[in-house]
């Protein structure tokens, strides 16, 4: 019999999140689902790198640790777990939660992966197939960038995730799938909404949107009345209780820190969209410009009405590729005339940058404490105790970047006085790594959905 | 008479490549009138000179009370290519209730001050 409401609950809103949110979700009340979100787009380049090192790496490692402690609790309860912390291995992601089960000695363990959104061997194929993959903000082919791609991948929707959930996976991991089909899914595997049902795909679509960031939907980084949020050492992470028709509650545990209210979950609404008539998944367009938003009792928002029309035949790619170097250096200068004395350092360094011939393409100066968060908007210059003088660069040539590393340090003992703040060594080079957004037709790749029991 | 935008509304930021989105949502809704009037994106657009380097596009969410800004070119190139301490214009927002307004209603605002 169809359920009534299921409970879903945001657990990580990106790789480095609250270590401890999951097992607080798991644990401190009934929750059908716990997701996981841990993919941004430098996600995906630093996972290929791990898997060029290390062919069994290239996942989020955090997620098997966090899997192995929470095993005990997601069979007892019967919570299934939905991440796509996968990243670029899941199948090797899938074997390390496999061998944790076997560890605590757990049997007959069902765990799903979805493969296919990972394009980056098949790349040179597909573009000599006549797929351009043109940068959707230049409209340059990919194909002048082949040589430096790092990572290619296709954003899958909640699809894959539903067929996985329906051979009866606990667990279901993923590559690289939209962090609102996590929330999607379930709903839909749960309510049976059919797949031309635009409406019900947009409110999962809203209501992923509103978990997939965990706390900053609960209060976290809330810029209403930051003062009014109790407890944040404590937050609980938002919860989506979904019913059949496509109503969702947000909330969170009773006695967790944090607020969920109308204007907690607006923020998060309003969080990284462009035209809001019109949020692009591969499940469907969702109209935000429908969504009811209501207080329904302590803690609880109602999400409403929201509308949802069909899916574009294309799939986004994100594809990353090596850009350059660069660095950042930091040095700390003391009262009095702090920022005075910055501004002169900073006049010295790209003096003896020059003087040096060095090639950059950008040379950026901020002061910490002063202007680095609202550049010219900041107040001038009253009395400051301290101030931060923040050097950037970036280059092409490595060795420019790594001779800037070396001018940095020298500024203590031959520039301006009281200045501190060197413990952390030379700046080292980085690698740039740039994004090139893309669309490919839904044809030319396939998600491909595993379950398998161990 | 002069209000500050941060009296009146509330604000999140994030990023999509070099492009920053800030999503501006009114503390009640007799204050929406107020934004869509005023907070025009030509005027938003003046107030990130040298911040936004292109265009400033605005998008209305009534149902939220809300209006939502993309900054074209806001972000030092964006991602791990932008030399900005904020490359994700995650303070953008607050930048934004920096704002104010010059207008013609006469109005209670929610905050003032201590914010």
């Amino acid at each position: 019999m169809m359920k009534e409401c299921i409970r879903i609950a945001s657990g990580q809103g990106f790789w480095g999140d609250l270590l401890t949110a999951p097992r607080e979700q798991v644990t401190r009340g009934h929750v059908d689902y716990l997701v996981l979100d841990y993919l941004a787009e430098v996600t995906m380049s630093i996972m290929q790198k791990q898997r060029r090192r290390d062919r069994a790496l290239g996942y989020a490692v955090d997620l098997v640790e966090l899997v192995d402690d929470l095993l005990p609790e997601l069979l007892e309860r019967g919570t299934v777990l939905i991440t796509n912390g996968g990243g670029v291995n899941p199948t090797a992601c899938r074997d390390a939660v496999f061998a944790a089960a076997r560890k605590r000695g757990i049997k007959g363990l069902r765990v799903g992966v979805v493969l296919g959104d990972d394009i980056l061997e098949g790349l040179g194929d597909l573009i000599g197939k006549g797929h351009e993959l043109k940068n959707m903000e230049t409209g340059a082919p990919a194909a002048s960038v082949l040589d430096r791609v790092t990572s290619a991948n296709v954003y899958f929707g909640a699809r894959p995730i539903v067929e996985a959930l329906g051979q009866g996976a606990q667990i279901v991991i993923t590559g690289r799938t939209t962090d609102t089909g996590l929330t999607l899914a379930p709903m839909v595997h749960e309510f049976g909404w059919a797949a031309n049902d635009w409406d019900k795909a947009a409110a999962g679509t809203v209501a992923g949107h509103i978990l997939e960031c965990g706390g900053q939907a609960s209060g976290g980084n809330f810029s209403g009345d930051w003062r009014s949020v109790p407890d944040l050492a404590h937050i609980g992470f938002p919860i989506a209780e979904a019913s059949p028709d496509g109503t969702v509650v947000i909330t969170k545990h009773p006695g967790t820190g944090g607020l969920v209210s109308a204007r907690t979950v607006k923020e998060q609404l309003l969080y990284e969209i462009g035209d809001p008539k019109s949020y692009i998944t591969p499940d469907c367009v969702a109209d935000f410009t429908s969504i009811r938003v209501e207080e329904v009792g302590s803690n609880r928002v109602k999400i409403s009405g929201v509308k949802g029309r069909s899916s574009t035949e294309f799939y986004k790619v994100s594809m990353s590729y090596h850009d350059g170097f660069t660095a950042v250096g930091t040095l700390t200068y003391a009262w009095p005339d702090a920022l005075e004395k910055a501004e002169a350092a900073d006049r010295i360094l790209r003096a003896r940058l020059n003087d040096l011939g060095l090639e950059f393409d950008e040379i950026r100066t901020e002061f910490v404490g002063h202007n680095s968060c609202h550049g010219p908007l900041a107040p001038s210059r009253g009395e400051l105790n301290e101030v931060v003088l923040r050097v950037g660069v970036r280059s092409h040539e490595r060795a420019a970047v790594e001779r800037f590393g070396k001018e940095v340090a020298p500024l203590i003992l031959t520039g301006p006085p009281s200045v501190t703040g060197f413990a952390g060594g030379r700046p080292k080079p980085a690698d740039v790594i740039a994004f090139w957004p893309a669309l490919i037709e839904k044809s030319a790749v396939a998600p491909v959905v595993l379950v398998e029991e161990a | 008479m002069k209000v500050r935008l941060i009296d009146i509304a509330h604000a999140r930021s994030g990023d999509k490549g070099d492009t920053g989105n800030v999503g501006v949502i009114a503390l009640r809704p007799e204050y929406y009138p107020i934004l869509l009037k005023y907070l025009t994106a030509e005027k938003v657009k003046a107030h990130f000179a040298g911040i936004a380097l292109g265009h400033v596009e605005r998008f209305e969410l009534p149902n939220l009370w809300a209006l939502n800004f993309l900054l074209h070119r806001a972000l030092g190139g964006g991602g791990t290519i932008s030399l900005k301490h904020d490359a994700q214009g995650k303070t953008l927002s607050s930048a934004m209730l920096r704002m104010e307004l010059e207008i013609e209603e006469p109005i209670v605002v929610e905050r003032s001050g201590n914010v």
